[in-house]
């Protein structure tokens, strides 16, 4: 397979495999409710529920060709090890994922799916127990059988190539989006593209499209319980320049250079750092960061799943959350693109916990979502 | 193996030089700085230099260990846990100098020397009397900024040879490597191993000593008298850390613990001494 086949089979597999292109939705009603027009990238209707797919489908086809028969991968909301997983099965490669156990428990939906697929979940319990260890986990497991085995990566982290490698395979979420705004919106391009950053592989690729228009582009990172309170997510709001698994980047730490646990409702921002291209893009002035607690991404999470009939996942619904504060400062006539990386199905039971501290129950009264 | 940079002769230079003229073979011991105290740490360094270790290695704790096993990883988690910190470490190791002749070295990862900084990092650490450092996650192509803090300071950087070194690579590897090449055994994190790739190591070995004159420490996964012996028919040194470590474990509150450590270090400079 030289390299234009490989270029063929990846995007034949995106179009029939994955389901892309994925829609571009002009939400009337969320747009009405906040006055101006909100237009969401769906993600969550892509194969397996989120954008990983993307990302997963380029590196398992490369695995196959470098003549790795397994894959390995790490995950934190478990739509990254989800995605891997369905690869390994189609490419009939063989699948084992690392996973923080607070997120094992947490994410228990795709921990069964995972295991239908046929991978293996290995919980990971050093360290925050969460997706940073999962990382480490992932690394060691692959220097021990880099023969056969290729780490598949889920983000735009981690050493050379990586981070350009994940952006890349991404970028087809930005590419698509941009057309499709200019289909939309008479040959324009939007004001804002906002998107949801923990590692930052959907807003890396959202952003990829959107680099040489002028639209804002905005990242959003887990606020966790508020960022006075010491426990989030929100590296480049909070952290400093260091380096951790192979890459320099803003990281969460403390004055001697350990890194310290995130915290975010959703497992899937839980990560102390951010890909170093978005610490590049910050610092140049082209991205800017906002941060969204876990109370309001609850806000965002109901208000899309009343006004439009879409659930996003808790990380996604971190975007809508700001999307919707931030159109208070708009003009009637701007547009906002959203990045919906994925699929809320899975963050029910969080959900319900968080809203009525019972699993699953959190939609089920009034006065939630759709008034506010 | 100075000549190359014009430095004058390090601590390690002068100890792997002796070592060779009396044809034996250095025997490098890793303890985790700070576990299970920093004070006890003090007194085993002393003890496994008193009972035959050539060199210490001492681990400075970070929050993720790449590179190494579960056995270090508990180390690290209790010694940080404990409240060990870079300033801490070395302000042990600046006051056990004076009761230890051997190399110390550091063993870390790039984040707490990047959060300390580097100038101040190896100015620090040769005023305390260390003699070189391992960077687990630290690149050569990425070591620039650190190595001319390092030379500036008489601070030897001491970088990794893997199994999975191309040639080419283990040149540049063995150029910019100062003290010792140190190289991995094995593919994978640190910790013991019930059997090792002999017949690969000597090769790796032989590719490597074609290139280099420079010392060649190999480590990873050695942890019985039985491997040391075999890998010090092949190399100038052996590393042992996670066996030592897990030993400290074992006897951390015993009163026991020196004597413990201190046999098990003997055993394993037993059949590094003398021979060929």
């Amino acid at each position: 397979m030289g390299r234009r086949g490989f270029r063929t089979r990846y995007a034949d597999l995106l179009r029939t495999y994955a389901g892309r292109p994925t829609p571009l939705t002009d939400c009337g009603r969320l747009s009405e409710h906040l006055g101006v027009r909100v237009l969401l990238k769906r993600e969550d209707l892509a194969h397996t529920g989120s954008h990983k797919i993307n990302n997963v489908i380029g590196q398992a086809l490369l695995a196959q060709r470098m003549g790795k028969r397994r894959l390995i991968a790490e995950t934190g909301a478990g739509q990254h090890g989800v995605a891997t997983a369905t690869a390994a099965a189609m490419l009939g490669l063989g699948c084992t994922v690392y996973m923080g156990e607070v997120d094992v428990a947490r994410q228990e939906l795709n921990v069964f799916r995972m295991r239908l697929l046929g991978a293996e979940v290995v919980p990971v319990t050093t360290g925050s127990r969460t997706l940073k260890d999962a990382v480490s986990e992932a690394m060691r497991a692959w220097v021990s059988e880099v023969e056969t085995t290729h780490y598949c990566l889920g983000s735009v982290l981690g050493p050379h190539p990586y981070p350009w490698m994940v952006r890349e395979f991404q970028r087809v979420v930005g590419d698509e989006a941009r057309a499709q705004c200019r289909a939309i919106l008479g040959g324009a391009d939007p004001d804002y593209v906002v998107a949801c950053v923990g590692g930052g592989s959907n807003a890396m690729g959202t952003f990829a499209g959107f680099l040489d228009t002028p639209a804002r582009l905005v990242g959003v990172e887990a606020g966790g319980d508020g960022l006075e309170s010491g426990r989030h997510g929100a590296s480049i709001a909070r952290g400093v320049p260091g380096v951790l698994h192979g890459a320099r980047s803003y990281y969460l730490q403390d004055e001697h250079g350990q890194i310290l646990e995130a915290h975010s409702i959703s497992a899937g921002l839980d990560y102390p750092g951010v890909g170093p291209e978005h610490s590049y893009y910050k610092d140049a002035g082209r991205f800017e960061y906002v941060s969204v607690t876990d109370a309001e991404a609850l806000e965002g999470f109901q208000a899309l799943t009343r006004l439009e009939g879409i659930m996003p996942a808790l990380e996604s619904a971190h975007a809508v959350a700001h999307a919707m504060q931030a159109a208070a400062r708009m003009k009637k006539t701007q547009t906002v693109v959203v990045g919906l990386s994925g699929r809320g199905d899975k963050d029910v039971h969080t959900v319900g916990l968080a809203l009525d501290g019972r699993p699953g129950n959190g939609l089920g009264g009034n006065g939630h979502g759709g008034a506010r | 193996m100075k000549a190359a940079t014009g430095r004058a002769p390090s601590r390690l230079d002068a100890t792997f030089t002796a070592l060779r003229a009396r044809h034996e073979r250095a025997l490098v011991a890793y303890f985790t700085a700070g576990d299970p105290s920093l004070a006890l740490t003090r007194k085993l360094v002393v003890e496994a230099a008193r009972r035959g270790a050539d060199v210490i290695e001492l681990g400075i704790p970070f929050s993720d260990p790449l590179a190494d096993g579960p056995v270090i990883q508990r180390a690290t988690q209790r010694a940080l846990a404990a409240g060990v910190t870079l300033p801490r470490v070395l302000e042990l190791v600046r006051e056990m100098r004076g009761e230890v002749s051997v190399p110390l070295v550091f063993l870390t990862y790039y984040n707490p020397i990047l959060a300390f900084g580097l100038k101040a990092f190896c100015q620090t650490s040769v005023e305390a009397g260390i003699d070189g450092v391992i960077v687990a996650d630290l690149p050569p192509e990425e070591s620039g900024p650190l190595r001319a803090e390092a030379m500036a300071a008489g601070l030897d950087l001491v970088h990794l040879v893997a199994p999975t070194s191309t040639p080419e690579r283990m040149r540049k590897i063995a150029r910019a490597s100062e003290g010792f090449v140190y190289m991995v055994s094995l593919t994978g994190v640190t910790g013991e191993r019930t059997a090792l790739a002999t017949e690969e190591l000597a090769q790796q070995l032989r590719a490597l000593r074609a290139i280099t004159t420079k010392p060649v420490c190999v480590g990873f996964g050695i942890g019985t008298p039985e491997q040391a012996a075999l890998v010090g028919q092949l190399a100038d040194g052996v590393v042992v850390g996670s066996a030592i470590v897990r030993l400290v474990e074992r006897h951390a509150s015993s009163a026991e613990l020196l004597n413990r450590v201190g046999d098990f270090i003997a055993g394993l400079k037993a059949p590094l001494r003398g021979g060929s």
